[in-house]
């Protein structure tokens, strides 16, 4: 492993970035869904040589989820159906988090998912309640960030409903903002026919931040069964095939608000979050990448420093700044 | 778990659409940082499966081990789609990126004298690394395979070879006994089961089998990661939801969810 984890190389280059205040080593999150609680990838590798990650979608009750199958292969990319499967955030907050605790001692992104505005409310109080509770020795909060998923295509309740009509957007994030000061990230569904709208919508509202985004509605039938593979016959859309789509919800969002993107959606390399950030992403967040290769984010943070060399980029809060995107 | 770059050995078809590769494991000195730490066949258990990257596919495609020594894996597969169809052309000396070795594994520690062991098609591989190791165990494991007709009947010779019984099965009755193993099952005495199969053949066992006999049953389910990141492969159990990739893909009998 080349040691490039804590901004500064060898060659100079700077990888920190600011999210909302919070300082990261570098722009690299892996997106929540994608990276559990933390626990699967810390037994392969330090997990603090990510920027951050966002944790698995956590609603107020356990939830199993959809039936299965819930994953379907498809060209440069998968779907998933799995429907917010967590273990509530109760178990949450007395068995994850103190786990993670162990092993992550950066800020960790919040994900919280709920059937209606006092849900999301209530999981996101819990949290709040119990970060500022926790015995912790170091003056740093373990939760840093609340990312309120509006745009969980898998849910019949709730989830994208709220993602997809910018009243419904800012009546979660109203509710949520109540309950936090920390800084509030609404994740993006790119199933709307103007993200640009939904964006203000949630910053209007008091999100912090936006990420920019959730899964593609899609679908795959079996030519031997002529049925749809997933159990629950549709289900989200990830994977390099969504980068391009990614990155123009992106550009346009950027264009729309004054607060900090955080740009997700079929990031596989570093020269893809380079791009991603040239359209205007503060950070990005790794998602199914981390499914095909669990290596994938800190593979990514190693490629950094010599993809920003290559494209002559010394600093990453440089290339996002809006004057580095009109000179494009 | 282990992140490697194998390269394969051999490739023989054993029957119609079904195939026997041979995996070489690196040197350990030529995997040094792949975090594999001594012999392969310390690591493994039968029961646990691989999850290979394919040239051209975006999902792993996760197959159970049939055996192993201390630098080789050796798989079987029937070519149920792309993936499946790309392996089966591929050659001697190609190589694969596997994550390994992956799930739980079929737990050893019984008591049990008379394992019956039943595999259906391709849930027969993984009851060859698990006979292996009961029969080194001085346990005179029964094996009962079923199959769809004689034509797709593979390593009878080599369970055989192991010193077990072998019973076959077949759909048409073209070898053996007519009809599924559950057919096959008559007569047979035993003390403990082990068996890998499509699903509606493990409920079929459960519910033939006397209910205080102990059993492990291995479970097949769509992947998205195969090492629980993404709860893609979850499954009801009596005592809540498990992973098949994880806690699975061997539960016990007492905990299924039908």
């Amino acid at each position: 492993m080349v040691a490039t984890i804590n901004g500064a190389t060898a060659n100079a280059v700077n990888t920190k970035v600011t999210l909302c205040g919070i300082e990261m080593d570098n722009p690299v999150m892996a997106a929540s869904g994608t990276f559990g609680y933390g626990k699967e990838f810390a037994e392969l590798y330090d997990i603090n040589q990510l920027g951050s990650f966002s944790f698995k979608g956590t609603t107020l009750k356990p939830r199993f989820g959809n039936e299965t199958p819930r994953i379907a292969e498809c060209p440069q990319g998968m779907l998933n159906s799995v429907g917010l499967q967590n273990p509530g955030v109760d178990a949450v907050i007395s068995e994850e988090l103190p786990e993670l605790a162990k092993v992550f001692h950066k800020p960790v992104m919040a994900n919280v998912c709920g059937g209606s505005p006092e849900e999301y409310a209530a999981v996101t109080a819990k949290l709040e309640a119990a970060d500022q509770n926790a015995d912790c020795e170091s003056a740093q909060p373990q939760i840093g960030w609340i990312e309120v998923n509006i745009s969980c295509p898998n849910v019949k309740d709730g989830g994208m409903a709220f993602g997809t009509d910018p009243n419904a957007a800012a009546s979660v994030i109203s509710a949520v903002r109540r309950e936090t000061k920390k800084p509030l990230i609404a994740k993006l569904s790119p199933n709307v026919t103007d993200i640009a709208e939904i964006a203000k919508a949630c910053e209007a509202a008091g999100a912090d931040g936006l990420t920019a985004i959730n899964t593609l509605l899609g679908m795959r039938i079996d030519l031997r069964t002529g049925k749809p593979i997933l159990a629950r016959e549709v289900g989200g859309f990830s994977g390099p095939a969504v980068f391009p789509i990614a990155l123009r919800a992106v550009w346009q969002v950027t264009h729309a608000v004054d607060i900090p993107v955080i740009g997700c959606g079929g990031i596989s390399s570093a020269e893809d979050v380079l791009e991603m950030m040239m359209a205007g992403a503060k950070a990005v967040q790794v998602g199914s990448a981390n499914l095909v290769d669990p290596y994938a984010c800190v593979k990514i943070i190693e490629e950094l420093p010599a993809a920003m060399e290559k494209y002559g980029i010394t600093s990453l809060e440089g290339i996002c700044s809006e004057e580095s995107r009109k000179n494009m | 778990m282990r992140n490697e770059i194998v390269t394969i050995q051999s490739r023989r078809q054993l029957a119609e659409g079904i195939y026997e590769m041979v995996l070489q494991l690196p040197d350990d000195g030529a995997a040094s940082g792949s975090g594999r730490e001594g012999a392969a066949a310390e690591a493994i258990r039968p029961g646990q499966f691989i999850n290979i990257k394919l040239e051209g596919q975006y999902l792993r495609r996760p197959i159970s081990i049939c055996d192993w020594t201390e630098d080789t894996i050796t798989i079987i597969y029937k070519t149920v789609g792309r993936g499946t169809e790309q392996m089966s052309r591929m050659q001697a000396g190609e190589t694969l990126d596997i994550l390994y070795p992956l799930g739980n594994g079929f737990n050893l520690n019984g008591t049990f004298s008379k394992p019956l062991l039943i595999g259906g098609g391709v849930g027969a591989p993984p009851m060859y690394g698990l006979c292996k190791r009961l029969a080194g165990m001085g346990r005179k494991p029964i094996v009962l395979l079923g199959f769809g007709s004689t034509a797709d009947v593979f390593y009878e010779a080599e369970f055989r070879q192991l010193g077990a019984e072998v019973i076959i099965t077949t759909e048409d009755g073209s070898r053996g006994v007519k009809g599924f193993v559950t057919d096959g099952m008559d007569g047979v005495e035993y003390d403990s089961l082990f068996v890998c199969g499509p699903e509606r053949m493990l409920q079929a066992v459960d519910e033939k089998a006397p209910q205080d006999v102990p059993g492990q049953m291995s479970f097949e389910r769509r992947m998205g990661c195969g090492f629980g990141a993404c709860m893609g492969c979850s499954c009801r159990t009596k005592y809540g939801s498990k992973r098949i990739c994880v806690e699975g893909p061997v539960l016990e009998r007492s905990e299924i969810v039908w």
